[in-house]
């Protein structure tokens, strides 16, 4: 088989072996961020404003600088100054300049010789704020009177007149909206709200720091993207980039809320100030006070349908607040909002607003997961109006391959309408529904990425196979690349280690985001293996004295073919690597570019709801995911892909929310208040996994971690009010809201 | 401050430690007894990550103060595996994938194994109450059910 033909045939992949590190995460040896320790080691802990919005008149040190044990203390003065773009954004969010913009953002921090003089040594640090007006509310953050958070931080795409809260515009779509709505039977609009969630990584972020005056320094810490703190570190501190070595600990969860830095840099500053090594681990309340929440969103979907179920124009405004820095992914919920249709007229708009929360971070497919809760909804509303069946709807609808995106592009080969015949012939969406219990689909959407890449793969002397990946291993990754290398050089998958790299060791790597992983590491892991096989076909070559291309590896085994076949017995690897050193030095193979066909990604889910009149509880009695793989490398970790989205997002629908105050405090920043999902709150979460391969991987892999949090705010929604007989138009549907909601229905 | 002097049971050794009347259980073994297995997911009894137990009865180690474990019996997730010799549960959570990132796991396992010491043939829902107490952000749980539940078969079959 020629090595660029896409294979289908598989020997490993698809099976599901123990994944690599799981003794060391089952005996609790596995090492996450805060399990780190280093001689001489201090311990930092961080002051924050305890105000939504405040000037900072004055930073008196000088207490806690005194206090026995106390080794170094820093403000902003601490820092790099002349940053500009994404780096100063960084800067004043992991460390406030002249303004705490947002309740929990860090002032001051201080490293002392235990955690408790830390502690007791932060509350020595006395500082004086100027209350300033604040706003947390997207809708209100727009009104004219909104106090102006961080005035000059549009950008010119902003169209003239808004607020300077808004900072950041995005217009798309192609067509006639208002033709398409003419021709309509029915037009439903409507206006919905979802609150910031969390996403909630049971791991706090956690870091072991040291830096010296010399400006070289090592940090330990959890992240998605050791590159990307490597980079922001060096650039926050004044460093080059080359001198900070970054090693990523075991993540113990991540979701996109690892992709950035918040304690990092203050440790290395820390670290710097002392000349010894910091430790720093956030509390549960600093997690939820100052790290990324997603965007809190209003929005407005406007569809027309005729009788039959086309669609015929979709139009959305979709205003995202994304904390007090520009970056809500607010043209992400613009672009993903109508993928799954094909439209002749359809329209988004896109605001990115600021407001006196935390700056958002990315969390599993950002933006898109309410995107789909609006325009769902109305779809499902139509539904009912028109009395059609939402599955037939979406299928008479769906987008295929060649169909012009609703974001620009044309399709290639995806897999929606798959995925929603396998929905429609799925017995749970036949099953008889019991009293008081409804059901909702929803389809959903995600880009997927591809992103800087370099793997290294190295062949042992008796065979076995080193595989050196950039991308942490969040959920099972080592096993999936040890797979692909394992099918591509056709030796068992035991005979393969893959480490995750520190900065130091391989080139650079993108963050572990954008359902990635699978993807470009794993396509990179297999052109790397191509390329060691192509030097052992070389070797084999030489030793038989037949021209290079007269060799083909096969099962593990160079092999002589064409004229030659059968005139030598094949080559085991391990006799090759044997004697590599004398045939030519080490083998090895390296795998480094940005790979562009990651391939987007469709999912329909299908979930009951049942909900209590009395108390307005919902429970979910049964919930299914249909899910577009491409291919499924470890089919058990694409299963727990797909339940672990469902079950972020039946939080996010039902009860997870910001809640802030009056006084602009966030009121439930500990995980009794915070509250996800536990056991006793689901189902088993049942999984289809479709197939349809990604022209652009060479086993046709597509990621899949991201579209599964996609569909079931829309799906719970659909089916929430349809058992209630209410439509909801804002989450999370808690009980207070649904009892609202009924009782406003009399 | 003055140190508490404390002698205690850990996995079966005697051990003993110093520690500041303010210091966690769960402080008391990730920071001086280097068992870092049990894991600080919130500080506040709300997540499980922490859990371990304490004359045989299952606690989150951050509620409890390291001067507590005084004359106690303290089991945590480095205990659970006999020597070279995985226990069921662990087991089964690698075949199962019942974990992905796997910061849960060890308050999970120590949860489930009080469980089925209790209670060897749990019913599923059984198991998720038991479990409530432990946070899994990752899996949506279904794995974990079926690993606790294949674990406790086996186990009663064995028996
Ligand atoms: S750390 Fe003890 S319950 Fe969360
Ligand atoms: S596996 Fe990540 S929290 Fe459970």
């Amino acid at each position: 088989m020629a090595l660029d033909d896409r294979k289908s045939d598989f020997t490993f992949i698809g099976t599901r072996p123990d994944r690599p590190d799981g003794l060391d995460k089952v005996t609790g040896r596995a090492k996450f961020g805060a399990d780190a320790v280093a001689p001489g080691m201090l311990f930092g802990a961080i002051v924050r404003s305890p105000h939504a919005h405040a000037r900072i008149v004055k930073i008196d040190t000088s207490k806690a600088e005194a206090m026995k044990g106390v080794k170094a203390v820093v403000t902003r003065a601490d820092f790099a100054t002349g940053l500009t773009g994404e780096f100063w954004n960084v800067q004043e969010n992991v460390m406030a300049g002249d303004t705490a913009l947002y309740d929990g953002h860090a002032v001051a921090a201080v490293a002392a010789n235990s955690a408790l003089d830390a502690r007791d040594a932060a509350k020595l640090i006395e500082i004086e704020y100027e209350v300033l007006p604040h706003v947390t509310d997207v809708d209100k953050a727009m009104e004219a009177d909104a106090p102006v958070i961080r005035d000059g931080t549009a950008d010119g795409s902003v169209p003239e007149g808004m607020h300077p809260n808004v900072v950041r515009y995005h217009e798309s779509g192609h067509g006639d909206v208002a033709a398409g709505f003419a021709a309509a039977d029915l037009v439903i609009e409507d206006s919905f709200k979802t609150e910031a969630t969390h996403q909630g990584y049971i791991e706090p972020h956690a870091c072991l720091a040291s830096l010296g005056a010399d400006g070289k320094g090592e940090l330990w810490c959890t992240t998605q993207g050791h590159w990307y703190a490597q980079k922001h570190c060096a650039a926050l501190l004044g460093i080059e980039t080359s001198q900070l070595r970054v090693t990523a600990s075991e993540i113990g969860g991540g979701f996109g809320g690892k992709t950035t830095v918040f304690i990092e840099p203050v440790a290395l500053a820390l670290s710097r100030k002392a000349n010894r090594p910091v430790k720093m681990v956030m509390s549960r309340s600093e997690v939820l006070r100052a790290t990324g929440p997603t965007s809190s969103t209003s929005m407005d979907v406007k569809i027309g349908m005729t009788k039959d179920g086309t669609i015929t124009a979709a139009e959305g405004v979709f205003r995202l607040q994304g904390g007090a820095f520009p970056g809500a992914p607010m043209e992400f919920t613009a672009m993903c909002a109508f993928a799954p249709y094909a439209l002749e007229n359809v329209r988004q708009v896109g605001y990115d607003v600021i407001a006196n929360r935390p700056k958002q971070a990315a969390y599993r497919a950002p933006g898109s997961p309410m995107a789909a809760f609006a325009v769902e909804s109305v779809i499902d509303l139509l539904c009912q109006q028109l009395d059609l069946d939402p599955v037939e709807v979406r299928l008479k609808n769906a987008s295929k391959k060649g169909t012009k995106a609703s974001y620009g592009p044309r399709f290639d080969d995806i897999g929606l309408v798959e995925c929603l015949e396998a929905a429609r012939d799925h017995p749970h969406y036949s099953a008889q529904l019991e009293q008081g219990q409804g059901r909702g689909i929803s389809c959903g959407f995600w880009f997927n990425h591809g992103g800087e890449t370099s793997v290294s793969l190295a062949l042992s002397e008796d065979g076995t196979v080193q595989v050196s990946v950039g991308t942490p291993d969040i959920g099972g990754s080592r096993a999936s690349m040890a797979l692909m290398a394992s099918e591509t050089l056709g030796i068992p998958y035991e005979n393969i280690r893959v480490t995750i790299a520190d900065t130091a060791t391989l080139g650079y790597n993108d963050v572990s985001h954008g359902s990635r992983v699978t993807y470009a590491s794993g396509l990179a892991t297999i052109k790397a293996a191509q390329a060691a096989i192509a030097e052992m076909c070389k070797r084999a070559a030489a030793k038989w004295g037949i021209p290079e291309d007269a060799v083909k590896w096969e099962d593990g085994c160079a092999v002589p073919s064409g004229p030659n076949a059968g005139d030598f017995e094949p080559l085991a690897m391990a006799d090759i690597t044997a004697d590599m050193g004398a045939t030519g030095g080490p083998i090895s193979g390296h795998f480094e570019a940005t790979p562009e066909g990651a391939g987007v990604s469709f999912g329909v889910h299908i979930v009951d709801a049942q909900v209590d009149p009395e108390t307005g509880k919902t429970s979910i009695p049964r919930y299914t995911v249909i899910q577009d793989a491409g291919k499924a490398i470890h089919p058990a970790y694409v299963e727990g892909q797909f339940q672990g989205g469902a079950a972020q997002g039946i939080g996010w629908a039902l009860n997870e929310e910001y809640v802030y105050g009056e006084d602009g405090r966030l009121q439930n920043a500990v995980f009794l208040d915070y509250r996800i999902p536990v056991a006793s709150d689901l189902p088993m979460i049942d999984t289809v996994i479709v197939e349809v391969p990604n022209p652009g991987h060479p086993y046709g892999v597509r990621g899949v971690g991201e579209t599964g949090i996609v569909p079931p705010l829309a799906a719970i929604a659909n089916a929430v009010s349809r058992a209630a007989g209410v439509r909801m138009f804002e989450l999370p549907m808690s009980p207070p809201r649904i009892l609202a909601a009924l009782k406003a229905d009399g | 401050m003055t140190k508490i002097h404390v002698t205690t049971t850990v996995n079966g050794d005697e051990t003993e430690f110093l520690c500041d009347p303010r210091e966690t259980l769960l402080d008391v073994l990730r920071d001086r007894l280097n068992l870092t297995g049990a894991k600080e997911g919130c500080g506040t009894g709300d997540c499980g990550a922490c859990s371990v137990t304490m004359e045989g009865r299952l606690v989150c180690s951050c509620l409890v103060l390291g001067a507590e474990a005084e004359g106690k019996d303290i089991a945590t997730v480095e205990g659970i595996a006999d020597g070279d010799t995985l226990h069921p549960l662990q087991r089964k959570f690698i075949e199962h994938a019942a974990l992905q990132c796997g910061i849960c796991t060890p308050g999970i396992l120590v949860a489930a194994k009080s469980l089925l010491e209790k209670n060897p043939d749990p019913s599923e829902t059984e198991v998720r109450y038991w479990l409530a107490g432990n946070l899994c952000r990752c899996t949506g749980y279904d794995k974990i059910i079926r690993a606790v539940m294949d674990a406790a078969t086996e186990m009663r079959e064995a028996s």
